[in-house]
């Protein structure tokens, strides 16, 4: 039995090969290769030779990192997902009281939710272009609307403001993905044991403090899987900067993604900076992961933990217990064995 | 009396909230298939029009006049997607049975690593995959964006968490009784009780290969291998500057057929979302 086990065992290898070859030539020789380049002369169109810098070998890293526009870039990134996200997370968990609050329910909940998530399944280089047409000037849609309202009589070029620009963007990302965090975190609660909300109602809890004594505590790993995945994404936002306003006015949509492809690929082609500068966010994005999964382990570890010394503990008890009682048992034996001996010893008297 | 009262406000507040939002949803989507079928001077004179005009094949006209050339994007697109799609599919479930259904040495270690490795974005590794396909002169060739969906460490994980309970060894086992090898029982008994996991994870892996602008911007060139975002991106040039109507259908032209999916399956990926998420 235990023979023909290990001939099974080896197709455990067989079915992962073709994930593995593919990984090696597809992620991990590209992510190796990206890292060498960082290390490189290489830039020009078409180029692919290139040395190693031996003078200075960290020469692009610091160029990259002392270049105002990376600066820049990654402040701008930081901006766009920050702002983005607070009042998507925000929005989103507005949704999730309402619609899966048992004591009313909101009707058409099932098309509404249909509706806020149909952003995020369209293409976001559509989005981008359509947004920037929206915002056209002399005349567009939005120039349009604000005429009609009376809050201005001439067109105005809203996206040469760079604070416009960026809010613009803050809000396609947050109209783009709240729908889709409100999905995650309803299903969150949904995973919930009802039992506990029924308690928290008998308890005489509101709506109020049953949201958040009862269901945020309750979705906290949900919470922060939507917070790294996000923070993550945030990190590689392309789309939407680069077809919106190519990254300008003045740099103001200029994120770390645009700035690795137009290091690249326009320009005077420097693969070596862009490397660079995509291995300083590998770095960044790798770090902020394993923080994250390192609170999750432990939330996971401690509870198992508690959970162990919970038992550990009652094991005593029960050994204690079980103790006296035998101590006890052994003590009314004894006194039983020693009436009988005594009454024994009686019978024989008599 | 007051308790009701104060429901009822809040049921007010929710429903406004609601249909505001799901205006904004609406609303870019609806202007834009509108403005594509009125001329750019109506555009010009108002920019907001709820009902459609009449000038939808002039604007069609000119936009393929230039190079926007809907039906090559819509053909590579789909070639990508497919392919792509089916090649995640398949071998993130056979990896995925790898790591439940056979005892071997390395199957923790590997798990493991698949986790480790699912959150690296393709961005960071660009110029060196680049650098990869132009040296073999493969930078406008569509498999080098198929190909490397064998590999999508997220699908593994996904496919395992639901394989995990929902396979019976038994089964397995007194298949291998009658004689079928690994190969054939993977494809003929477990691929089969895979099938909801697999559609969920199909329509996400089809969706995000045909909206991913980033790897084909890289690597194609050629204009006759653009894909659709590629193609849109072309409605941002100098050439429909001034051609509003044009750029409002070509627009319209890449969404519709993604909302028309997209309402006809929204159960199925409304639910996937979810479903999705409680691997987190």
């Amino acid at each position: 039995m235990k023979k023909k086990k290990l001939g099974y065992a080896k197709y455990g290898y067989i079915f992962s090969i073709p994930f593995v070859i593919a990984f090696l030539l597809f992620s991990l020789y590209p992510i190796v290769y990206t890292a060498l380049i960082g290390f490189t002369d290489l830039k020009g169109l078409g180029m692919t030779s290139f040395h190693f810098l031996t003078d200075d070998p960290f020469r692009n890293f610091k160029t990259v990192l002392t270049n105002p526009s990376f600066i820049k870039a990654l402040k701008n990134t930081v901006i766009i997902w920050l702002f983005n996200f607070v009042p998507q997370i925000l929005l989103a968990l507005l949704l999730t009281a309402w619609f899966t609050d048992k004591r009313s329910t909101v009707k058409g909940q099932g098309l509404f939710k249909v509706l806020f998530y149909m952003p995020n399944i369209i293409t976001a280089a559509t989005i981008a272009i359509l947004f920037n047409s929206l915002f056209g000037y002399p005349m567009g849609p939005v120039n349009d609307i604000l005429m009609k309202l009376g809050f201005t009589d001439s067109p105005i070029n809203l996206l040469i403001n760079k604070t416009v620009a960026k809010g613009v963007v803050i809000f396609i990302q947050t109209w783009m993905w709240y729908g889709y965090t409100m999905v995650i975190l309803i299903s969150g609660v949904l995973g919930v044991s009802p039992e506990i909300f029924e308690a928290a109602e008998v308890d005489g809890a509101n709506r109020v403090q049953t949201f958040f004594y009862v269901t945020l505590p309750n979705i906290k790993t949900i919470l922060l899987f939507t917070l790294v995945t996000s923070l993550i994404g945030g990190l590689n936002m392309f789309d939407i900067p680069k077809l919106f306003l190519l990254g300008g006015p003045d740099n103001a949509t200029l994120t770390t993604s645009v700035f690795i492809y137009n290091q690249a690929f326009s320009g005077s082609y420097m693969y070596n900076r862009a490397a660079a500068a995509s291995m300083i966010m590998f770095v960044i994005i790798a770090i902020l992961s394993a923080i994250m999964f390192q609170i999750l382990k432990d939330k996971d570890e401690e509870k198992l933990r508690r959970q162990i010394r919970q038992q550990q503990k009652s094991y005593k008890i029960k050994q204690k217990e079980l103790k006296k009682a035998q101590a006890l048992s052994r003590e009314s034996q004894e006194t039983f064995q020693a009436a009988t001996v005594e009454e024994e010893k009686g019978e024989e008297d008599v | 009396m007051l308790k009701n009262k104060g429901n009822m406000a809040l049921k007010v507040v929710i429903y406004i909230v609601c249909i505001f939002l799901a205006i904004l949803s609406i609303m870019p989507f609806w202007i834009m298939i509108m403005n594509a079928t009125r001329s750019t001077t109506e555009i010009q004179q108002h920019a907001i029009s709820l009902l459609p005009s009449g000038y939808t094949m002039n604007n069609l006209k000119i936009l393929l006049g230039k190079s926007f050339n809907p039906a090559v994007g819509f053909g590579n697109s789909l070639i990508i997607s497919l392919g792509a799609t089916g090649l995640a599919v398949y071998f993130s479930s056979l990896t995925a049975y790898a790591l439940v259904a056979y005892d071997w040495k390395l199957r923790q270690p590997f798990f493991s690593f698949i986790m480790a490795i699912m959150m690296i974005p393709a961005q960071v590794t660009m110029i060196g995959f680049y650098q990869m396909v132009y040296k073999i002169h493969m930078t406008n060739n569509l498999w080098m964006l198929i190909l490397p969906a064998i590999a999508s460490p997220s699908m593994v994980f996904f496919m395992r968490q639901y394989l995990q309970p929902a396979l019976s060894m038994e089964i397995v086992q007194s298949a291998r009784i009658d004689g079928a090898g690994e190969f054939l029982i993977f494809n003929k008994i477990v691929l089969p009780i895979m099938k909801p996991a697999i559609a969920t994870q199909a329509i996400f892996s089809f969706v995000s290969s045909w909206n991913n602008l980033f790897t084909p911007l890289v690597l194609l060139t050629d204009q006759k291998k653009y894909t659709m975002p590629i193609m849109v991106s072309l409605l941002r040039g100098d050439i429909y500057k001034t051609e509003y109507g044009s750029v409002y259908l070509g627009l319209t032209l890449t969404v519709l057929p993604l909302i028309v999916v997209y309402l006809v399956l929204s159960k199925y990926i409304i639910a996937g979302v979810a479903l999705g998420s409680v691997k987190g």
